[in-house]
């Protein structure tokens, strides 16, 4: 009765049960609340500009892997390029034209992904790629935003009236207009005060609720916070990112404001505002361009944290979290150089810790 | 007692409920026996039988070689049948000396066998030389040579005892059932140990999914204040020597070093019970008890196992298998070793034998890595596994070494987590293994090297003596020359004079 099994491999012979497309099918849950909030409140266009950008990244991927005489089923269903278009998606504005998400979903697949070699290998954040090309070659398309005209309310347009919108190449002008971060900036340069701005335009709570002009998934501040807390319960990220992120940027923006309020808003404002959480939570966190290590991540997301309130402050952009995690991008591998963890029974240089042997050990 | 927090780690399911609620049983004497020579790390034993030879249990199979080496002993009584090749408990089923031994039934304890009556009494280095003479070998699974141990105290200053009863690995209850059977012994071998080392500070580290086995050995502990029973947090591997000892006393065992460097030496509650049989019935280290479990066996069971048992009588004895397997197991699913076949003999390491099935291992097809850093979180030794395999992947194995390759312990907890399924520990144990042989090919060239550039050297010298003389003998043939020559002037000279004399 002796019994053969298979050819000799190495353990281990039990493995835990995560995988890709659970990973990335978790981040897809916890971006749910925040997407159906967008879609409810930019009505029927924001929809199919969602849907656009979804299948455009479907196609990018597949015909990329056809073309790369790659198999096709493998790579398209671990869920990496739909939850790229998905990312893309929410940083739009969420009437632009139809080809505004697909050649962004374009971008973000072909050339910020798969000419890297495909899923893994990319240095930068395929979404914020696409994102920030489409807002230097598009700034008209990217820069018109509309306040919330929640479905089925009497502003809102119909289904037929939105397809237009969206795919018929009518403008919107009677409704285009700004983010808060935006008409602060343009204000602020007018030399107004925060004080006279302000009170104006933002109210902490519809900025943390959402019901604020701004991009498609990125208004409820609320909504992307509850996601953030849902990928960290399920250990699909660490604290480390976004903690240092929001932290950074709210000790700077207190700093600041404490400074000159005048001309510094405070943390609040700056920590509900834009795609903040967003990035926070679901843009930097993303594991194939952050570091590996938890002191490199903590010095990760200080450094997005920094370049977003540094660009956002007083560089030439509203918004600068597309920005500050392209540049961070590139800094990863530098970081992963010189920020490892410690090897087990060695110091931080790498050398043999000293002998100790006395018998001093806790009772 | 204070415990301190290590790195890294994971939680596999433990899958003990499967073996853990069976009590210790004795497995009846198979039809044979096979017995390999080398059961342990060091050099292998050899033979003291012949073909044909009749041998009482305990008798003498085979003797130590060297320093780092245990004997072999008889399982049972009965006749060689063979001193030979067999197929190793190994995943590469390549056959290696080993004894064929045919149980006359009996089962007949040699003669001289007989224990001491006060073990405390004798010195510790007799203890540890009787410890050697029993073949007893870690039976954590390292099968490190036990008595080499118990005499670190002559290079160490060992301050402590560490029982290692974590017992982290999924699936395996061995050790657990041991503690909670026979506690009394494994204290009683624990405190020879002890006395053995010379140590006082004893502690017995037991994972917290053990509560039966913390009982029992604390109430066996009573009698010895010496010793501290510490609840572990289930945490795999805890087991791994050098974090259980952090884990205990907040001391990290500096790289390249031993766990004695810090004055601790740790040894496993089975070889403490072997210990004990040794000393207190003389017994030497003839069977073992294994875990045999897995969603694939009939009748998963803790049994106490003649050494030389092929893994198909022990299958059997278990009700056979009730699913296909996909995978046969030696030790546990983590760090264990697949077994290419059912024949092969269980051995003194062997503390499970594992048949998974499919569904069990959960296994996948490797994906891109998405630098999840998921290994590098579990990592129990501080490394960056999907760093080192990418270095390996393209063919830098240096890089893989300058990142720390050397101080994996293979534990798998990395390969474990991976959401892509990469199988980092084959990469790494390649990687491992071709650095050991380019190690071995290395000191052969500088070996070569040596003798060769001895040999021109010697050449050289016969060449330079030779030389040497060549020229000594001419400079004594000028000598020569120039001394006839002058003694032929003075000759000369001196018949001038009276020549001189005469032409006056």
């Amino acid at each position: 009765m002796p019994i053969e099994t298979p050819a000799a491999q190495c353990g281990p012979f039990a493995h835990d049960t995560v995988g890709i497309p659970r990973t990335m099918g978790l981040v897809m849950l916890a971006l749910v609340p925040a997407t159906l909030f967008g879609l409810w409140q930019f009505g029927w266009p924001a929809i199919w500009l969602f849907l656009a950008t979804l299948a455009g990244a479907l196609l990018a991927e597949i015909l990329s892997l056809w073309f790369a005489g790659k198999p096709i089923r493998p790579d398209l269903s671990d869920g990496t390029a739909l939850l790229t278009g998905w990312l893309l998606a929410m940083t739009l504005p969420p009437w632009a034209p139809w080809w505004i998400g697909v050649v962004g979903a374009l971008l973000a697949i072909v050339v910020a992904k798969q000419v890297f070699g495909g899923v893994g290998q990319n240095l930068f954040n395929p979404a914020m790629v696409a994102r920030v090309a489409l807002l230097i070659a598009f700034p008209l398309e990217m820069t018109s935003f509309v306040a919330p005209t929640p479905l089925f309310s009497a502003e809102a347009p119909g289904l037929v009236e939105s397809l237009a919108i969206t795919f018929g190449g009518q403008g919107f002008d009677a409704f285009s207009g700004a983010t808060v971060l935006g008409q602060v900036r343009t204000e602020l340069g007018q030399g107004e005060t925060l004080a006279t701005i302000l009170p104006d335009l933002y109210a902490p709570l519809s900025g943390a609720v959402g019901t604020v002009a701004g991009s498609l998934g990125e208004t409820s501040a609320l909504l992307l916070l509850l996601g953030g807390l849902f990928l960290l319960y399920k250990r699909v990220i660490t604290w480390h990112i976004p903690v240092a992120l929001l932290g950074t940027i709210a000790v700077l923006a207190a700093l600041m404001h404490l400074i000159d309020p005048e001309h510094y808003a405070g943390p609040l404002y700056h920590l509900v505002s834009g795609a903040t959480l967003l990035g926070a939570f679901f843009i930097a966190t993303d594991p194939v361009t952050s570091p590996v290590s938890a002191r490199g991540q903590l010095l990760f997301g200080a450094g997005c944290g920094l370049l977003i309130y540094v660009i956002r402050t007083w560089a030439g952009y509203p918004e600068g979290v597309a920005f500050a995690v392209l540049l961070m991008n590139a800094c990863a591998p530098l970081i992963d150089h010189y920020v490892k963890p410690r090897i087990y029974g060695r110091d931080r240089r790498g050398q043999p810790l000293e002998y100790a042997n006395d018998v001093e050990t806790s009772r | 007692m204070k415990l301190f927090k290590i790195r890294g780690g994971v939680h596999p399911d433990d899958r003990k409920r499967l073996a853990s609620e069976q009590p210790i049983e004795t497995l009846p004497l198979p039809d044979l026996l096979h017995i390999p020579l080398q059961q342990h790390i060091g050099a292998p034993a050899s033979p003291a039988v012949r073909r044909g030879q009749r041998v009482a249990k305990g008798e003498l199979l085979a003797h130590g070689q060297g320093v780092i080496s245990a004997p072999v002993h008889a399982p049972t009584s009965g006749r060689i049948m063979g001193v030979g090749q067999y197929p190793a408990h190994h995943a590469s089923g390549l056959s290696v000396p080993t004894i064929t031994l045919k149980p006359d039934g009996e089962d007949r304890w040699a003669d001289h066998i007989q224990g001491v009556e006060d073990p405390f009494a004798l010195a510790p280095e007799e203890i540890a030389a009787r410890v050697a003479a029993a073949g007893i070998v870690g039976l954590g699974g390292a099968t490190f040579p036990s008595a080499v141990k118990l005499d670190l105290r002559k290079r160490y200053a060992v301050h402590t005892l560490v029982i290692n009863g974590a017992e982290c690995e999924p699936y395996l209850t061995c050790d657990d059932r041991l503690m909670r059977e026979r506690a009394e012994s494994v204290i009683d071998g624990i405190r020879l140990m002890a006395r053995a080392l010379g140590v006082s500070r004893i502690v017995i580290g037991i994972e917290d999914n053990k509560p039966e086995a913390q009982a029992a050995m604390a109430v066996a502990a009573s009698i010895d204040p010496d010793i501290r029973i510490a609840r572990l947090p289930t945490r795999y591997p805890m087991g791994s020597e050098k974090h259980l000892v952090q884990t205990l006393t907040g001391r990290e065992t500096p790289a390249r070093g031993l766990t004695a460097d810090i004055g601790v030496v740790v040894h496993n509650p089975a070889t403490a019970f072997a210990v004990h049989e040794a000393l207190r019935l003389g017994h030497p280290l003839v069977a073992r008890v294994v875990t045999v479990s897995g969603g694939a066996i009939a009748r998963p069971a803790n049994v106490r196992v003649p050494l030389g048992t092929r893994v198909q009588d022990l299958i059997a004895h278990c009700g056979g298998f009730k699913d296909e397997p996909a995978r046969l197991i030696s030790g546990g699913p983590m760090m264990g070793q697949p077994l290419p076949s059912t024949r092969v003999p269980m051995v003194k390491g062997s503390n499970g034998v594992l048949a998974l099935t499919a569904a069990e291992i959960n296994g996948g097809t490797p994906r891109p890595c998405i630098r999840c850093a998921g290994c590098v979180q579990a990592c129990p030794c501080g490394l960056v596994p999907l760093e080192m395999v990418a270095h390996i992947r393209a063919g830098d194995l240096e890089g893989a070494v300058k990142r720390g390759l050397m101080d994996c312990i293979g534990c798998g907890s990395c390969a474990y987590v991976c959401p892509g399924h990469i199988p980092l520990v084959q990469y790494l144990n390649h990687a491992k293994g071709e650095m050991a042989a380019r190690g071995r090919a290395k000191q052969k060239q500088t070996e070569t090297k040596r003798l060769a550039e001895q040999r021109t050297a010697r050449m050289e010298a016969i060449k330079r003596a030779k030389r040497e003389q060549m020229e000594q003998r001419k400079r004594e043939m000028a000598a020569r020359k120039k001394a006839e020559a002058a003694a032929a002037a003075q000759q000369a000279t001196a018949a001038e004079p009276v020549a001189a004399e005469t032409e006056a």
